[in-house]
């Protein structure tokens, strides 16, 4: 799937003379008559055999307008007497005097290549003009770039906050006795092992304008009318962290557990006071087990898709639901391709980022001077 | 003693305290929004609100009543149950194999073959998701329960690698040996010395990949038809509209198998503590 990123075939597929005839371009102004003709040979066959539709569908996605110019052309071109007109240009321009225009047929050059990064520049909301020049697209059908940043805030924020609760959570269950942690380890694995749908059921009812948690802060006066709490940013902040918290618990507990209890004796014993210690000598040591739960949640919030979907509005979509978008509604599987690939770097640059971060605090681990 | 000053021991005895209070709070971030739905799911009137109006199993009866919406929750129940019982099946078979031969081979580019077995885990669900559906278009297998079985498949079989993996690092080859020499088949050493060995990670790595199926919303999405509607689609379509009690009583349901499967994994695993440490 993800090939169809940069391969794509589906407008030269129905242009296969077009296709060929470009290449023997110089790629400057106005085609030369060979390229008229086979595109209007084309034309007049994909209309005849009703695969036009493909072709016009892609154009349009390079330049909207471009479904009816194509599919009306098609019509308009009856029979092959074009192949004999000495103008073929001109006859094009009185069906539609678009074609007259440059930009025109640098739209048709560009898509029936078969090799593209026009998808990549797509989803980074940058096109091609008709000199090949790299633009960027308009601000207002910019989405691509402000879905990716908004990807990875709501994802670096998710992730803080996790660090923020469950550090601390995690140094209070490491601090109890065996049998106590692994009762309260079960709390922590309990929304683990519960389904995704059911967790974001209960945000959604917990949240509503009369929800329960609306409810009890009308009741206790903290509002004076119901707030709201969910289809935004806030409703999605608050199940994430649901849901990736006990990842980030679960790493730090298993690090924490194994951290010796003499070292911090030591420190205190020797006269560094308790907030030093604990940065010098105990954070240290727990380091694994942060940059694990932080690798964690950060990834697993990049891909979400669920969640923001169902508590979040219109705003809070993130990467994620822009591949679906497009492979549901506009059926545009390149893009959704390019979309994803992105996505899948992102993931990648991660996880080596943490391979390396691993190997190379692997060494002086645990000889905390 | 320094470590045993007045001002520092209480420092110490109020910090403990909030940090007590602080991760009570958390826990209860963690698991009442889960609790506090379920018994709303028995209240007789459908709204969200307590204190409750009394008790009802109105809305369980939408879903194992005889009413047409009740017989599309029960097909809905009957396909998550197949698929996921199919997907564990696939994903124990073919995972407990992997992680064997990965464990007994030394060969160049073992960790680009686990690092391929690992990938459904770190790749973006829906990246693997459409994937799969572009895939299965093609060759006919979208819109099929074996579609759907064989991509949940897919999506289990890291979790047995990992626990079967976890569960032969214990493992002691002479004992195959010791096996083989006394004129065992290595079907018969397979079955009597290696799977009781590895069984606690078999069943485990089964249960992370029946939940991984069971709770999977993004893959059937894309490859359900109405026909094949599971019981996370099934809610999907009911949380988008208006909330009704009976997406609730579901997720009731749902909590409880969930609370069971993790019980049953605990067990397992204090069970295989428990023999690694009779082995030592």
């Amino acid at each position: 799937m993800l090939s169809r990123s940069v391969w794509d075939t589906e407008a030269s597929a129905v242009l296969p003379r077009t296709a060929a005839a470009v290449r023997s371009w110089n790629a400057t102004g106005l085609p030369p008559d060979t390229v008229v003709i086979a595109l209007a040979l084309d034309l007049v066959e994909a209309s005849r055999d009703k695969t036009i539709g493909k072709a016009a569908r892609r154009l349009n996605a390079a330049r909207p307008g471009f479904r009816s110019l194509i599919m009306s052309t098609g019509r308009s071109l009856g029979g092959d007497t074009i192949v004999n007109d000495p103008h073929p240009l001109e006859r094009l321009k009185t069906i539609d005097p678009r074609w007259g225009d440059e930009a025109t047929w640098a739209v048709i050059r560009q898509a029936v290549r078969p090799f593209t990064t026009w998808h990549f520049l797509r989803a980074l909301d940058l096109s091609l003009d008709s000199n090949d020049e790299i633009v960027r697209v308009p601000a207002e059908q910019a989405v691509h770039l402000q879905a990716l940043g908004r990807t990875v805030w709501i994802s670096g924020i998710v992730t803080l906050l996790c660090l923020g609760i469950g550090y601390p959570l995690a140094f209070f269950i490491a601090g109890l006795t065996p049998r106590q942690r692994s009762l309260v380890l079960m709390l922590v694995l309990l929304p683990f092992w519960t389904s995704l749908l059911v967790r974001t059921a209960a945000w959604l009812v917990l949240l509503q304008t009369n929800g329960l948690v609306n409810d009890f802060l009308l009741w206790i006066g903290v509002l004076s009318e119901p707030a709201a709490l969910v289809h935004n940013r806030l409703g999605v902040y608050l199940a994430m962290v649901h849901v990736l918290l006990p990842m980030m618990v679960l790493p730090l507990v298993g690090v924490m557990t194994s951290v010796d209890p003499t070292h911090m004796k030591a420190a205190l014993s020797l006269g560094a006071s308790p907030l030093r210690s604990f940065l010098r000598v105990y954070a240290p040591q727990t380091m694994p087990g942060v940059v694990a739960g932080t690798l964690i949640c950060f990834i697993m919030s990049l891909g979400y898709y669920i969640t923001p979907a169902l508590v979040g509005g219109p705003k809070d979509q993130m990467l994620s639901y822009f591949v679906a978008f497009n492979v549901n509604m506009t059926l545009d599987w390149s893009l959704a391709a390019a979309l994803s690939l992105i996505l899948i770097v992102c993931v990648a640059v991660l996880l080596g980022l943490a391979a390396y971060i691993l190997k190379r605090n692997a060494q002086p681990m645990g000889l905390a001077p | 003693m320094r470590l045993q000053s007045p001002f520092q021991s209480k420092l110490g005895t109020a910090g403990r305290a909030l940090l007590a209070i602080f991760s009570a709070g958390v826990l209860a971030f963690l698991v009442l929004p889960i609790l506090a739905i379920i018994p709303l799911s028995f209240n007789p009137v459908p709204y969200f609100t307590y204190p409750l109006e009394g008790f009802s199993w109105r809305w369980y009866n939408e879903i194992f009543g005889d009413s047409p919406t009740a017989r599309a929750w029960q097909s809905s129940i009957l396909n998550s149950v197949i698929i996921a019982a199919g997907a564990t099946s696939i994903s124990v078979t073919l995972g407990t194999l992997a992680a064997l031969g990965l464990f007994r081979a030394s060969f160049w580019g073992k960790n680009l073959i686990w690092a391929f077995f690992m990938s459904p885990l770190v790749i973006p669900i829906i990246v693997t998701a459409t994937g799969i559906y572009y895939v299965y278009s093609q060759v006919g297998l979208a819109n099929s329960l074996l579609g759907i079985i064989l991509a949940h498949a897919v999506l289990g079989v890291p979790f047995v690698v990992i626990t079967v993996s976890a569960s032969l690092q214990g493992f002691d080859h002479t004992l195959m040996r010791a096996g083989l020499i006394l004129g065992a088949s290595h079907f018969r050493v397979f079955r009597k010395i290696t799977l009781p060995i590895i069984a606690p990670g078999v069943i485990s790595g089964g249960l992370f990949a029946f939940v991984t199926s069971w709770d999977d919303i993004v893959v059937v999405l894309f490859l359900a038809s109405a026909e094949q509607h599971t019981v996370p689609r099934r809610m999907w379509s009911g949380l988008r509209d208006q909330i009704s009690p009976t997406i609730i009583a579901a997720a009731a349901l749902l909590t409880l198998t969930s609370i069971i499967l993790m019980l049953t994994v605990n067990l397992l695993r204090r069970r295989s503590g428990q023999l690694l440490a009779k082995a030592d």
